[in-house]
């Protein structure tokens, strides 16, 4: 009696990277849900249109590069880059602009590198900022609350605008640039905040609608935590960077310069915090490492944000930080159990 | 010392906890296995050097009878588990991750289980040099699974000096209980291998660490050291987390302190033995037992009636299976692990023997652990593997590296710290098997400094001869030069003094003259007080010189 030899560990697998892929679906649920209550039909359409592509683009590359399909798309980290990538867009994107963006995703920011795992640079971020630097028009054109319009963009004429069937034209009374442009914009001309705040897309809290899907992502970043998904360093950091330099700027001039709150609370740092900036593959690997790439992130979101020429900044932070983690992780490096000590007590 | 006050433990980095079942192996007492027809006792037993036997096929030997040994310090004697006679001295399987096999004294048993006379003395009346050597002719090794002898650990130990001496009864691994079922049936035994041990070190402290998952284990200790006090020792219960029975990590738990780099526990004045060595120990002294038996676990969902055995040394696996019900499950469709889930490799076969190292036997269902060996998914730096490292290693960077066999980065990481515990393969989502690659890079790596080495010496001796051989052209050349001008100074004063003589013709005599002296006597070598032996030599020499001067005229 011979047998194969395997070795140990002989135990079965307590992890798997469906599991993972599918807690952060679930997270992704609660904010994506006040998103469409807000918004309109147009955000669940950029979603399918972008799983869709996502799937279609890693199988066809998948198949190029000799690589099993389908044991790969079963992993839905594809779901989930193209979720995130679709939660970018502006509602009520063409088909060819969440197919160019997807495009970019998945073969430039993921497979060009080497697939799943290998990538340095979040893949749904780099599909967003190209299309951010390459189509601003169409990338620029939010839409109102549909409380606030009185009008929402019914089913089947989203769709029929997705696919260039409808001119948008029709709906120009409805767009608007988002609470977080317009406060950019506004404050860039001096005008106090007490005026700028008489616009009604920023409701009576921060920013109307935004602020319940912030409250979305927290929900849900608070299930990634409570599964383990994620650890804690990288979220927390990301929002107390943040909020510290902007309370520390917002202590200096209140009158003109946007609180913490309106910064956590309005845009993408939420979303960002918990479900971008924490893509395992493109983030620090030691604890150490994830406060300061955290950090990072947290700052330069806030300095895009108040200098930069973007109204936010949760994209190229997070690509900027990627650049940062070879040498991050290098400089972080744990101190191995027995190195540089004499046996003294802790 | 009160034993009831609040031990301050210390913290471990990383770790899992992992389901325990050690309930199916526990639920009957301690048995006695029967003897088996056949024993089978691989030379090496131990880490160390490999013993020689010192018996022969047909002779008959009794329990006890030293029946192979190594003269080197670090080496652990075997002896013969009961009577009977010696069959043969060939390769069979044997336990060991290589699955090859090795040398084995296969004994026919006869079943009378005759043992040699005991010659116990009092340990109490002998020596520190003396309780070590009688505690290395019992041939005890480690019996956690380490297997280093332990009189070479000793007395290394001995000669640094030891504080504190730490028993290790933790078992942290799943589904071995054996050292749990030791701690309930032996105690009193536990409790004299320890006191030979303070005996020998003197220690400040003795801190005695069980899992908290083990209370019956506990409470016997506990009313064992009630009634036969030691002094200054305690047990101490350690919350349940693998992999705490490590000796590194139970040092961290119970004091706090790590083992520098490249050192050993003894090295900052620790001692760390398992609960079976000290029975093992106090056998040895109290009885003259020579280790021949151990307790192995048998367990897995692949066994019928999981249990513990007191198992002579060499007792086949498949008669342990047999006492144990049989198996559950097909050859095709079961998995025999040696040790346990986490560390533990697969036996090659079910004939393979006990050895002193074999704590458990894992019967599986092959479907229970079913590994995606080569399909697994990519690593998504999730890190998990660094938070359970209890090294405080990045198994992941390690994975990387390992992987593009990019060795030097490998050991900038530290790779042979590792312990290969097994925590980084069982968290790891993309399910890599990691510890694989860990194994195969540290074998690669010392492959290659194996054969640096000898390259290295062959270079050297290279060189060496070149060195040579360059010294003695330079000192050829150097006699000759001398031997010229020697002759330049002489011939013109011959020329002056004799000018009738032609001096070509002076000097072909001269030659001439030399042949024939050279031919003829041996006057210029050292012969006076030379053994037959040499003078033959001398001769031949010479012969063979005169038979190449022929060839050359």
């Amino acid at each position: 009696m011979t047998q194969v030899v395997i070795s140990s560990p002989f135990v079965s697998p307590s992890n798997s990277l469906r599991r993972l892929m599918i807690n952060v679906i679930i997270g992704l649920l609660p904010g994506t849900l006040a998103y469409v209550w807000f918004f309109g039909v147009g955000v669940l359409i950029n979603i399918t249109l972008a799983v869709i592509f996502a799937l279609g683009f890693e199988a066809a590359i998948l198949k190029l590069r000799n690589k099993p399909v389908k044991s790969h798309l079963n992993d839905y980290s594809a779901v989930v880059a193209a979720w995130l990538f679709a939660l970018c867009l502006p509602m009520h994107s063409p088909w060819w602009l969440v197919a160019v963006g997807i495009g970019f995703t998945m073969i430039a920011g993921k497979h060009l590198y080497g697939g799943l795992g290998f990538n340095p640079f979040n893949p749904a971020m780099v599909g967003y900022v190209v299309l951010l630097i390459s189509f601003p028009r169409e990338m620029t054109t939010w839409y109102l609350p549909i409380e606030i319009s009185g009008e929402s963009i019914g089913f089947f004429d989203a769709i029929a605008y997705a696919f260039g069937l409808a001119d948008i034209q029709q709906w120009d009374a409805l767009s608007s640039a988002t609470p977080l442009d317009q406060f950019k914009t506004l404050s860039g001309q001096n005008i106090p905040i007490s005026e700028i705040r008489q616009s009604p897309v920023f409701g009576n809290f921060i920013a109307f609608g935004w602020e319940w899907i912030a409250g979305g992502w927290l929900v849900g970043g608070l299930w990634l935590l409570y599964t383990r998904t994620i650890k804690w360093h990288i979220p927390v950091t990301v929002l107390v960077s943040t909020s510290f330099i902007a309370l520390v700027f917002y202590l200096s001039a209140p009158d003109t310069i946007a609180s913490p709150l309106f910064h956590l609370f309005s845009g993408s740092i939420l979303i960002g915090a918990f479900f971008i900036a924490t893509d395992p593959v493109t983030a620090a690997t030691t604890d150490k490492g994830r406060v300061v790439y955290g950090f990072l992130i947290g700052f330069l979101v806030y300095v895009i944000r108040s200098w930069g020429g973007y109204p936010d900044g949760i994209a190229f932070a997070v690509l900027l930080a990627n650049m940062c983690v070879p040498l991050i992780d290098y400089y972080t490096q744990p101190r191995v159990y027995g190195a540089d000590t004499q046996g003294k007590d802790e | 010392m009160d034993n009831k006050s609040q031990y301050k433990l210390h913290h471990m980095h990383g770790g899992m906890r992992l389901e325990g079942y050690k309930a199916e192996s526990m639920g009957q007492p301690l048995q006695q296995a029967t003897l088996a027809e056949q024993l089978i006792l691989p030379l090496k037993q131990h880490i160390g050097e490999t013993n020689k036997p010192l018996v022969s096929p047909g002779d008959r030997v009794l329990r006890g009878q030293l029946i192979a040994d190594s003269s080197s310090p670090i080496s652990a004697a075997i002896h013969a588990p009961t009577s009977g006679k010696i069959r043969e001295i060939a390769p069979h399987p044997v336990p060991h991750p290589s699955g090859q096999s090795s040398d084995c004294i296969v004994i026919d048993v006869d079943g009378k289980d005759e043992c040699l006379e005991s010659a116990a003395v009092d340990p109490a009346s002998l020596s520190v040099v003396d309780l070590i050597a009688r505690i290395r002719d019992a041939g005890i090794v480690g019996l956690g699974g380490a297997v280093f002898p332990t009189a070479a650990k000793l007395s290394r130990a001995q000669s640094q000096g030891i504080d504190t001496l730490v028993i290790n009864g933790v078992e942290c691994e799943p589904y071995i209980s054996c050292d749990d079922i030791l701690m309930q049936t032996y105690s009193d035994e536990i409790l004299r291998g320890i006191g030979y041990l303070q005996q020998i070190f003197k220690p400040k402290s003795t801190l005695i660490g069980i899992e908290n998952d083990k209370p019956k284990a506990i409470q016997s200790m506990q009313l064992a050291l009630d009634s036969n006090p030691l002094a200054n020792t305690r047990i101490v219960m350690i919350p349940t987390l693998y992999p705490s029975g490590g000796e590194k990590q139970l040092i961290q738990i119970l004091t706090g302190r790590e083992i520098p780099k490249g050192k050993l526990a003894f090295d900052i004045g620790m001692f760390c033995q398992n609960v079976g060595t000290c029975v093992a120990i106090s056998r040895a002294l109290d009885q003259d037992e020579a280790l021949t038996s151990r307790i192995v676990t048998l367990s897995g969902d692949a066994i019928r009636q999981p249990g513990n055995w007191e198992a002579r040394l060499g007792t086949p696996v498949r008669h342990l299976v047999e006492l144990a019900g049989g198996y559950l499950d097909d050859q095709a469709h079961r998995h025999l692990v040696m040790g346990g889930p986490m560390m533990g490799f697969t036996l090659p076969s079910d004939r393979a023997p006990i050895v002193k190292a074999s704590n458990n036997i894992l019967v599986m269902h092959q479907q229970t652990f079913a590994q995606r060996l080569d399909n697994h998914d990519e690593c998504v730096r999730c890190a998990r593997c660094t938070d359970v490292c209890p090294a405080q290693l990045l198994p992941q960077q390690l994975y990387w590296h390992a992987r593009a066999r990019t060795y030097d980065k490998v050991e900038e990481y530290s790779l042979f710290d590792c312990i290969e515990c097994g925590c980084c393969s069982a968290v790891c989502p993309s399910e890599i098997p990691l510890v694989q690659y860990y194994r195969a890079a540290k074998s690669e790596i010392r492959a290659a400094q194996q054969a640096q080495f000898k390259s290295d010496r062959a270079r050297i001796r290279f060189e060496f001869r070149e060195k040579r051989l360059l010294l003695k052209k330079q000192q050829d050349e150097e006699r000759k030069r001398l031997k010229r001008e020697a002759l330049k100074k002489k011939q013109p004063q011959k020329l002056n003094g004799d000018s009738t003589v032609d001096p070509v013709q002076a000097a072909l005599e001269r030659v001439k003259a030399k042949k024939q002296a050279l031919e003829g006597t041996q006057t210029l070598k050292n012969t006076t007080n030379l053994t037959p032996d040499q003078q033959q030599k001398i001769e031949q020499a010479d012969a063979r010189r005169r038979a190449a001067r022929e060839q050359r005229t």
